[in-house]
């Protein structure tokens, strides 16, 4: 563990008693204690989660909105007109393969902030070194010394709505769903996102790391349960987010990974957006993705492969157990022209044993 | 700390096994390993009378977190399942030396458990 990245919030994790894995290079909780009470408490009351191994970068310059633009399968200018406003998009190669998915908060025509993934952190600052080259007025700015903590559930924005100190608490109280904002004393740089990866309302705070610790243990102190990666991939699977690296890669467009609605071909005026990978994304996508639910024995896991009637037709990104239905889900590609409907079944090669699964809309909750 | 029992055999995999007074063997996972694995959602366990052979891989167990192979401590006839794990797996972190057994084996020789690892020698193996 010792060459392992460590997040501000090492030592609190370890005080815990946190399980701690290396995840990309970094030592990150895995679980506190019972994974599965971690999820429910996100789903009934509150969970907060050390995240702070995801880029923050900063884009700032005349040209970020064409950068971004270029840069994005999403339309930043979908956002331009709302300050704090956040958009979800994957950024691509030229194939239309996902390099990355991120979300990029727009503050002004000058100043956008993306949150991007862990693993992928060296690859993702090259190749944004790369584009803005083409640009004569932007700079993209790594944030590393910022903390990130998530705090998700139904209950999440009421405690800091009444127990957080009053510039967190007011800011909180303006911000609508995918929304974020500095709060009011600019020095403190702390920024408040109304986002999240569990499917329940909440924030994530990015906040220098000096000021990480008291904002967790406030957390702690007003009974919020500290949860690990493990919760945080069950609470995003549950509700149909994407992982990178298992349902999303270079190899497959977001077309190809169930984000066809992440990808804006066109602007607002119906133009044809000239984005990187916009050309590949014109050809026939050649898979889809599903849900499913397993009606057998066992558990769904990534890269599970699926029989309809006997012919191999795609496999599991994702899966687990879900804590809230009680039962395996997944999520699954398969090839676009297997023609297969709501609640039909197909069968999962589980081991041994091929075990029947019903094919659903997701998100599962 | 997890919980080490001195009457059991344990592998370096983290399986135990109990001779019972009938000469019979019963196969679990220890206190560790449940802690390692965490919420355990599904235990596939071998078909009574198959033959199993020590040190193969025999059964599954999955927690939420993930899959794990259980191999046999020893070699012989399975003759019992728990079958309460069926509606309950998480009998196995509730009671992994009791209640969270995985199934009996008939030995062909009980002198095999004897290249098992003694309760102090499992010790040795989780404290490094």
């Amino acid at each position: 563990m010792s060459d392992l990245l460590k997040t501000p919030l090492y030592e609190q994790h370890q005080n815990l008693g946190a399980r701690i894995v290396d995840f990309g290079g970094w030592a990150l909780p895995v679980n506190y204690s019972s994974q599965v009470e971690e999820h429910n408490a996100v789903r009934n009351n509150a969970g907060v989660f050390d995240v702070s191994h995801m880029t923050v970068s900063d884009i700032t310059g005349s040209d970020t909105l064409p950068f971004l633009s270029k840069l994005l399968a999403n339309d930043i200018y979908k956002v331009s007109s709302l300050p704090g406003k956040a958009l979800y998009s994957c950024m691509l190669n030229e194939s239309g393969g996902v390099i990355d998915d991120l979300i990029v908060y727009y503050l002004t025509d000058e100043y956008c902030r993306v949150v991007t993934n862990a693993a992928t952190n060296q690859k993702d600052m090259a190749w944004l070194a790369k584009q803005a080259a083409s640009f004569s007025n932007v700079s993209v700015t790594e944030k590393s010394d910022l903390a990130l903590i998530a705090i998700q559930g139904p209950k999440a924005l009421d405690i800091i709505q009444t127990k957080f100190s009053d510039d967190i608490a007011s800011s909180t109280k303006n911000l609508n769903r995918f929304q974020g904002t500095f709060t009011e004393n600019s020095a403190d740089n702390i920024f408040i996102g109304r986002t999240g990866y569990t499917g329940e309302d909440g924030v994530e705070i990015i906040l220098p790391a000096n000021k990480a610790e008291q904002i967790w243990q406030q957390c702690i102190d007003n009974n919020i349960q500290p949860c690990g990666l493990g919760a945080r991939d069950t609470l995003r699977l549950e509700a149909g987010m994407a992982l990178y690296g298992a349902d999303l890669d270079e190899e497959h467009t977001p077309i190809e990974s169930g984000l066809s609605w992440s990808v804006a071909l066109n602007d607002k005026n119906k133009i044809p957006r000239d984005f990187i990978g916009a050309t590949a994304l014109a050809s026939n996508s050649r898979y889809k993705m599903i849900g499913l639910i397993l009606e057998g024995k066992g558990v769904l896991r990534g890269h599970q492969k699926l029989l309809n009637n006997s012919e191999e037709v795609g496999e599991i990104t994702s899966g687990t157990f879900s804590p809230t239905l009680q039962k395996s889900i997944a999520i699954a590609r398969i090839r676009s022209n297997c023609e297969l409907s709501i609640d039909s079944t197909l069968h999962v090669q589980i081991r041994k044993n091929q075990v029947e699964a019903r094919i659903v809309k997701y998100p599962f909750i | 700390m997890s919980e080490i029992r001195s009457e059991l055999k344990y592998l370096s995999s983290h399986e135990w096994a109990r001779v019972e007074e009938d000469g019979t063997v019963t196969i679990g996972i220890s206190d560790y390993a449940q802690e390692s694995l965490g919420d355990v959602v599904y235990v596939e366990c071998p078909d009574v009378g198959a033959a199993i052979v020590a040190g193969e891989q025999v059964a599954v167990v999955e927690s939420v977190k993930a899959a794990s192979d259980i191999y046999a401590p020893i070699s012989g006839e399975v003759i019992e399942v728990n079958e309460a794990l069926e509606d309950s797996p998480e009998t196995v972190n509730d009671s992994p030396y009791d209640d969270g057994w995985f199934f009996k084996v008939r030995p062909d020789e009980l002198e095999e458990l004897g290249n098992a690892l003694d309760s102090e020698a499992y010790e040795e193996q989780l404290d490094e």
